[in-house]
């Protein structure tokens, strides 16, 4: 149901049944590398082109939310999901190999909470019993995409961040009472525009968009950070999460009362890999959150947590033509329940 | 950024764009200029040796030389760049892998191997020049206007 303006309240409180996170290598040497249900060592997994291992990725974590559900492909009413290449093909292709009912969406590297949010709604509304949400994103799909072929020789500044290899399935039902995590409410976020251009650093122009969303999570809702165990944010990265952190204070939200991560900063241990100033991708909150963050729930570390995935909604060619970097969040609170 | 393009902004853009450059790390300018020179160097010393090599053993002149000198390093930036390691020493080396006839053949070679996945017409033919395409374009526009500079004024070089 409508809360406030932008925020939907789950009051059956649709729970999460099962989920399953796939990634890549260096997301194996990275520190969560022990909450994610499959590593590969092998960034190509046997296919002739990059965009093929994307899907292979994303069907394998589907198959496998599914097990883990134990349930059959057959009885997933719904998937909902998105990725960052053209025309969602990653998705749209492993919706073909499911033969699952299929609904595509796009909200770049928010696409994550955006997917679960939708799902949640279905489930708690009753238009299905059993729904499936998740995403993928390649490092090497995303920079021939986005940036320039793999192995171009390119000196990146320390702005930039490193797309995530990986992805990450959910499969939502009614709430059965058989505890674990639920979903209780999401908020849509709006697209914010502070003019960034520059697409090598993504944070900045992200940022205000997860403020934003943020903010309007607290004012729908009522609740305040204290409320919270833990809230993160998808990809800002070092650089937007500090510009985060300001905004917070320059706009008197009392942050400090929570903690408050990025799961760009999750993923990698930075002082060792390669990542510039983090992770991105639309893998990287989804395998944050169903990886790592779920197991915590569940294990009864973190009673309530605000996932906020952030996504630049630009594409080559709207930067090449010279426009800002239009940005989205979408937050949605997972809670641990007996 | 320039004051003309600023005033369409709004004020709150201004103020953000204003913290977001605050918060920004610094690019390392000078150990990339250190880096760029050291590894350009290096690419040119071993081009020189290289030539050396061709005049001393291969019996070429030192008018000759040039062209299987730069043919062997236009070899090994390609290898490097089929075994994968090229980009990294770009990303450590910047400017200095990127001048070198070593960054153009790395230009072709990376978009050829990227879009081989689409053909070798339409993938692998259409995107060889995607990054070297303009290199060659505003080459060539710049040896026109020189020439024309040299044809006007007949000066530098007598020949």
């Amino acid at each position: 149901m409508l809360k406030g303006h932008q925020s939907w309240w789950f009051e059956h409180r649709p729970m999460i049944r099962a989920a399953a996170t796939v990634v890549g290598p260096e997301e194996g040497r990275g520190p969560l590398a022990d909450d994610f249900d499959i590593v590969h060592d092998d960034l190509r997994l046997g296919q002739d082109s990059w965009e093929k291992a994307e899907r292979a990725y994303l069907e394998e974590a589907g198959k496998l939310a599914i097990e883990n559900a134990g349930l059959t492909k057959e009885r997933i009413r719904f998937y909902v999901g998105g990725d960052l290449m053209n025309q969602i093909v990653s998705n749209t292709f492993a919706a073909r190999t499911w033969t699952i009912p299929y609904i595509g969406v796009f909200g770049a590297c928010s696409t994550s909470m955006e997917s679960l949010a939708l799902a949640a709604q279905l489930a708690d509304s009753g238009a299905a019993d059993f729904v499936m949400a998740g995403t993928c994103s390649h490092n090497c799909t995303a920079e021939k995409q986005f940036r320039y072929p793999t192995e171009y020789g390119s000196q990146k500044p320390p702005t930039a961040q490193y797309t995530v290899t990986g992805a990450g399935c959910a499969v939502l039902s009614a709430n059965d009472g058989s505890g674990g995590p639920v979903v209780t409410s999401a908020t849509i976020g709006r697209v914010v525009d502070m003019g960034i251009k520059d697409p090598f650093n993504m944070g900045a122009a992200m940022a205000p968009a997860a403020v934003d969303t943020i903010q309007a999570h607290f004012r729908d809702t009522g609740r305040e950070p204290g409320d919270y165990d833990l809230i993160v944010t998808g990809d800002l990265a070092s650089v937007g999460y500090e510009i985060a952190l300001e905004l917070f204070r320059k706009h008197g939200v009392p942050i400090e009362d929570t903690r408050f991560y990025d799961c760009g900063l999750m993923i990698y241990d930075r002082s060792k890999q390669p990542v510039g100033a983090g992770a991105s991708g639309c893998a990287c909150s989804a395998v944050v959150t169903y990886g790592h963050l779920l197991k915590r729930v569940k294990r009864g570390e973190l009673n309530r947590v605000l996932v906020v995935a952030t996504g630049s909604l630009l594409s080559p060619l709207t930067y090449q033509q010279g426009e800002s970097i239009p940005c989205i969040a979408h937050a949605v609170s997972i809670e641990r329940e007996e | 950024m320039a004051n003309e393009k600023k005033k369409k902004l709004t004020k709150t853009q201004q103020e953000y764009q204003q913290l977001a450059k605050a918060k920004e790390p610094p690019r390392p300018v000078f150990k990339n200029c250190v880096r760029a020179f050291l590894f350009g160097g290096a690419v040119c010393l071993l081009g020189q040796c290289i030539m050396q090599a061709m005049i001393v053993w291969f019996g070429f002149d030192k008018e000759k030389a040039g062209d299987p000198t730069v043919a062997v390093l236009i070899f090994l930036s390609v290898l490097l760049t089929s075994l994968g390691v090229y980009d990294k020493f770009a990303q450590w080396a910047g400017a200095g892998s990127a001048v070198p006839v070593t960054g153009f053949a790395n230009s072709m070679c990376s978009a050829a191997l990227e879009h081989r996945s689409e053909g070798i017409v339409l993938g692998v033919g259409g995107n060889m020049f995607k990054l070297a395409g303009s290199v060659i374009v505003f080459g060539t526009f710049a040896a026109f206007v020189i020439g024309l500079i040299r044809a006007l004024f007949g000066e530098g070089g007598g020949s």
